[in-house]
């Protein structure tokens, strides 16, 4: 009996307001303010409402055996509540059902493992209380940001006390293997691992509206279909991406919302198959085999490794400088500096500096909101010399 | 391949500037790729690169033999440009202020008609001096002459310069014309537009079959200000044909924590080197250890030198004037960075030369290079406080240095002469009818 597993990643980052040189020691709020917020409106328009309602509608019809999962950053809970608060209402609603398991991250949505052990253990411990307090739940499903993960992150996570770790089916770790089975990372004693299946997942995140695609035009039935077609060679088809994908990437008139809609029809047809939460799906099906993963993996790009983020003498110089201020911002004991430190760690300010393809003009440009990399690398370190003197004059100050 | 009779007022060692490297390069590229091309000069003076890749002509050594058909006197076609405006009385008109730093380079004038018997040559000196709308008219003239001797099937001319020629070139042998347009008045001089090089330029865009232009940029200008049909317009990039040069050097003697911010190109007010030197008084408030160089020559210098006292930052500001061209290379090599400024630049081969130095760069989005260049910061030459932000990043993080050299280098791989000569080449096949292959 198969499960179907789905996972939604819900994530805004804050982001930084345009901050020039001459800007620093004259203002020490960073957030672009404006750009957040009708940036969190458009997507809950687009895609978190109507979507959540869709899904409402879905575990209602299907009287519970349709069930979903989420991972909803905190710092893009922080921005719902200021900016679209019946957006984690709805989200709220959804908690209630109990069909809905909601996945434990990175508070900050950070590259914080990359460098800072202890600072990624505070991150997710934030993050876990958040939801408890947001949707009444313990959470036992870690993932980490853009799914970075190797043994050293499974192993993270399972002393953080998760049953179940997500991600990415990357074909260079998972060699003849099929990531339709439950593993169990190498050097781990009981954390499970969920493997994105990626074919599967990018026709929908990805190819849906791609009239180029040998499958276009993707149907429910059609879906359903390949998915059956698995039956008897897998045990957990693991279905993960952005929640953006419904109305925001593909957009309404793609069909994606009638296409999600009518999907658990057709996949009931054969009733050997059911949906499932990652925890579920964990308890479920035994560890079919263990899985060494030296080297990071992720889900980003056709590389799915950390060079989105990391590499570049951009990237590595911001985020020596960011990590390099951890000390002393926790020396100053000040909350409020820690918290716009911490926002700094997000992995997307990151993201925003790749240089790979930027000549080239692919889908790092359409998130990017900088004009070119190396802007975004001028604003960030602007932001990071006020805040490195803010920092500073705070710690001055204690002495004294 | 296409036959092409091809006017120019530069050709390297006779060059003033880029106009000359770009055609230099062009016809390389192309004659690399079967185009046989005669290029008609102005004049020869000097030695001659004896392993040339085409054949150049010098038009005062032209032979006019008064006996050839279809054509006119010299007097008739001074009468025929009338036309456009221009009176046949031409009277130096080098005393516009833009242009005065060709004044000084002024060798010596031409206009000397050498009567032989039953034929004469006319002399021209390819400078830019105070007589130079005659000496064009003069080169159109004999530009006629040698298109009715040359064997041809297209006719390319470069600029304003050569417009008339390729006009009257192809009034003799009727082989379509292209205009490429490297620059135009409306850049060089803003509102204050020579009139009548307005009207040469307007003319030889009416009259031409095709125009290449070097950018989306200056395609925009030629139908805004000029009136012609987008169709009628091609767009082909300049580009770099050079090897990458690895020569570091300190031209300007500084100690290793000072840093030399270069400014390259004529001193006017296409250029914007006022932006440049606004900028770098804001930048010098924050990183005293930043040296400006401003090398080049022209009609705002002397203000540009007073503003730079005005604002009390002389000491970290150098004029060179005019440099040569290894003196240029030096100034590149020992340069952190390069920032053109330009209000407008229709291409700005400069910046990838930079590149070539490993210099990173600050270019103006009012430039055509930005439109086939990713790896570059990006300015509007009016907002200097943004121009100072990214110098004093530039300056003071140099992974942001390390990177922008990198990546432009490696996309200065994909900007070569022979992607430009291949487009250039397709429309010389689209002009000629097909049974001549």
């Amino acid at each position: 009996m198969p499960s179907i597993c789905f996972y939604f990643q819900v994530h805004q980052p804050k982001r930084l307001k345009r901050y020039t040189i001459f800007d620093i020691n004259k203002s020490h709020f960073y957030e672009a303010d404006d750009a957040n917020s009708s940036i969190m409106r458009k997507v809950a328009y687009k895609c978190y409402l109507p979507t959540n309602q869709l899904m409402l509608e879905l575990i209602k019809k299907h009287h519970g055996k349709f069930r979903i999962s989420y991972s909803i950053s905190g710092v893009a809970i922080d921005q719902m509540k200021k900016y679209s608060p019946e957006t984690l209402e709805s989200f709220k609603r959804l908690a209630e059902t109990g069909c809905v398991e909601f996945i434990c991250e990175t508070y900050y949505h950070s590259l914080a493992f990359l460098y800072s052990k202890d600072e990624f253990k505070l991150q997710v411990e934030k993050q876990r209380q958040l939801i408890r307090d947001e949707f009444g739940q313990e959470p036992t499903t870690f993932r980490n940001t853009e799914l970075i993960y190797n043994n050293e992150v499974a192993k993270a996570a399972e002393e953080l006390g998760f049953d179940t770790i997500l991600a990415e089916g990357a074909d260079k770790i998972l060699g003849w293997r099929s990531s339709n089975f439950v593993y169990q990372p190498v050097n781990c004693d009981h954390i499970k691992l969920l493997l994105k299946n990626y074919q599967l997942s990018d026709d929908i995140a990805f190819r849906f509206s791609n009239r180029g695609w040998a499958g276009y035009p993707l149907t429910a039935c059609k879906f359903a279909r390949w998915v059956h077609d698995l039956d008897g060679n897998a045990e957990a088809i693991n279905f993960f991406m952005d929640y953006e994908t419904f109305g925001e990437h593909q957009w309404e008139d793609t069909g994606i919302f009638k296409f999600l809609y009518a999907l658990p029809d057709y996949i009931f047809k054969n009733p050997q198959f059911e949906f499932n939460t990652p925890s579920e799906v964990a308890k479920k099906y035994p560890v079919r085999d263990r899985l060494d993963v030296p080297y990071f993996v992720s889900w980003a790009d056709t590389e799915r490794d950390l060079t989105a983020w990391k590499g570049n003498f951009l990237q590595d110089d911001a985020l020596e400088a960011v990590f390099k201020l951890r000390e002393s911002v926790y020396h100053t004991n000040d909350e409020s500096l820690i918290d716009t430190w911490r926002a700094l760690t997000t992995s997307d300010h990151f993201y925003y500096m790749c240089t790979k393809w930027f000549a080239d003009g692919d889908v790092h440009k359409y998130f990017n909101p900088y004009e070119s990399p190396y802007e975004a690398y001028i604003n960030y370190q602007n932001v990071l010399k006020d805040f490195s003197q803010t920092v500073e004059k705070a710690l001055e100050v204690q002495l004294v | 391949m296409t036959k092409v009779l091809m006017y120019g007022w530069e050709f390297p060692p006779y060059i003033s500037g880029g106009l000359g490297i770009a055609c230099h390069d062009l016809t390389k590229a192309l004659s690399e790729i079967g185009t046989k091309i005669t290029f008609v000069l102005p004049t020869l003076q000097g030695k001659t690169d004896t392993n040339l890749h085409l054949e150049l002509l010098s038009s005062s050594d032209h032979v006019i033999e008064e006996t050839q058909q279809k054509t006119l006197s010299y007097e008739e076609f001074k009468e025929r440009m009338d036309i456009i405006g221009i009176e046949s009385t031409l009277r130096p008109y080098f005393t516009e202020k833009s242009y005065q730093e060709f004044i000084e380079r002024l060798i010596n004038k031409g206009a000397i008609l050498e009567d032989h018997q039953n034929f004469y040559k006319l002399s021209l000196t390819g400078q830019y001096g105070p007589d130079l709308i005659s000496e064009v008219f003069r080169y159109a003239y004999v530009a006629g002459k040698i298109a009715a001797k040359v064997e041809h099937e297209v006719i390319h001319t470069h600029d304003w310069l050569t417009f008339l020629a390729g006009v009257e070139a192809k009034r003799i042998s009727g082989k379509p014309l292209i205009c490429h347009v490297h620059a135009l008045e409306t850049d060089r001089s803003g509102i204050n537009v020579n009139q009548q090089i307005y009207e040469i330029e307007k003319m030889g865009l009416h009259e031409a079959d095709k125009i290449i232009a070097v950018s989306f940029l200056t395609k925009n200008n030629i139908v805004n200000y000029y009136g012609i049909d987008p169709n009628k317009i091609e767009v082909v990039h300049n580009a770099v044909s050079k090897n990458k040069s690895t020569q570091r050097t300190e031209y300007i003697k500084k100690t290793p924590d000072e840093k030399l911010v270069l400014f390259l190109g004529r001193i006017t007010f296409q250029k914007g080197p006022d932006y440049f030197i606004e900028a770098a008084a804001k930048v010098l408030k924050e990183f005293p250890k930043a040296r400006f160089v401003v090398a080049g020559s022209g009609d705002m210098m002397h203000r540009l030198i007073e503003r730079t006292a005005e604002l009390k930052i002389g000491r970290n500001v150098h004029f060179t004037g005019f440099l040569k061209r290894p003196e240029v290379e030096e100034l590149f090599a020992s340069s952190d960075l390069y920032v053109m400024s330009s209000v407008s630049e229709p291409f700005g081969i400069s910046c990838l030369e930079a590149i070539l130095f490993d210099v990173p760069v600050i270019i103006s989005k009012q430039s055509g290079v930005s439109e086939v260049l990713s790896n570059a910061l990006k300015v509007d030459f009016w907002d200097v406080d943004e121009l100072a932000n990214k110098i004093l990043n530039v300056l003071s993080h140099p992974a942001l240095s390390k990177e922008l050299q990198a990546q432009s280098s490696e996309e200065l791989k994909h900007i070569q002469w022979e992607k430009s000569a291949v487009k250039v080449e397709d429309i010389y096949k689209k002009l000629v009818p097909a049974h001549s292959y």
